[in-house]
């Protein structure tokens, strides 16, 4: 999605990215981001409250037309979970000794179906 | 551990949490994220408030099935009102556990933007929208789905473009 954003940029449009996978946009580059610090899925605002919808959309719009050089990147003020900010942050991709085993297990699983499906042709034209 | 002082920072490194998990899975050859130095930068040419303005999401209207080779999806465009029950994203790389996508504002601020729009904040949200693969390939991003969607904008003769990627 941010190579779209600099697509666009390059042939004159500009355009604001919303997001919160702030890593993978920012060494991307692009000109304008708004990053909100939540899990990913609701990068517009949490489900159910538009006056933060509204908040994050406005944000993007103040981007559009007050950045003056690219990287721009602005932070929503909102917090996730303001009991337990790290919880969902730790739990996301975890890989620990709790998982270590099935991870490596499905990986394998994985590849195999695959190595199976390529045998099979299954799936082609 | 003292509230204001931390040893890692706070954000999330998806770059670096699906190193770890992929690794752990024995793919051995980490994920060649886009990186570049150079960032390209385009002014808004006319006031917000005159300005038409675009969406792109990475969901779609269904599951598309990969095939072998390759991805079905392909980039396309669509009617704002068709959306508004909500589109597909159960395929894409999200946190499902922590929250849900049955709010289409929080992924693709249609009625937000069409809010902005009333109340003369920005001129008009385009009547489509614009969808966009989360694709493996930068190639394929690049190549094929950016001019796409650069060509859709240029029909709808848009201003600037909102992308929220999920």
């Amino acid at each position: 999605m941010s190579l779209v954003a600099r697509h666009l940029e390059e042939a004159g449009l500009p355009t604001v990215v919303v997001g919160s996978a702030r890593d993978i946009v920012e060494e991307c580059g692009v000109s304008r981001f708004v990053f909100s610090d939540f899990p990913l899925g609701n990068p517009a605002g949490k489900p159910g409250d538009v006056e933060m919808q509204t908040t994050v959309t406005g944000m993007a719009l103040d981007l559009l037309e007050r950045a003056w050089q690219p990287r721009t990147t602005t932070q929503t003020p909102f917090v996730w979970d303001a009991e337990s900010n790290d919880g969902w942050r730790q739990h996301f991709m975890k890989v620990d000794d709790s998982n270590r085993t099935a991870l490596a297990s499905a990986g394998d699983q994985r590849r195999a179906a695959q190595a199976n499906a390529k045998a099979d042709g299954a799936g082609r034209g | 551990m003292a509230d204001d002082r931390r040893t890692h920072r706070s954000h999330v490194s998806y770059i670096d949490k699906s190193r770890g998990y992929y690794g752990a899975q024995g793919y051995p050859q980490a994920y060649q994220w886009a990186y570049h130095q150079e960032v390209p930068f385009a002014a808004l040419e006319k006031p917000l408030a005159e300005s038409r303005i675009g969406l792109v999401t990475t969901s779609f209207f269904e599951r598309k099935v990969a095939v072998a080779g390759g991805g079905t999806k392909e980039p396309y465009a669509a009617r704002c009102d068709d959306a508004l029950g909500g589109l597909y994203n159960k395929d894409l790389f999200w946190d499902k556990d922590n929250t849900h996508t049955d709010d289409l504002d929080t992924y693709l601020p249609i009625n937000r933007l069409r809010e902005f729009a009333a109340r003369g904040r920005i001129g008009s949200l385009a009547d489509r929208f614009y969808g966009v693969p989360t694709d493996y390939s930068h190639r394929r991003t690049s190549r094929r789905d950016a001019p796409q969607i650069l060509e859709f904008a240029r029909q709808d003769e848009l201003d600037a473009v909102v992308l929220v990627p999920l």
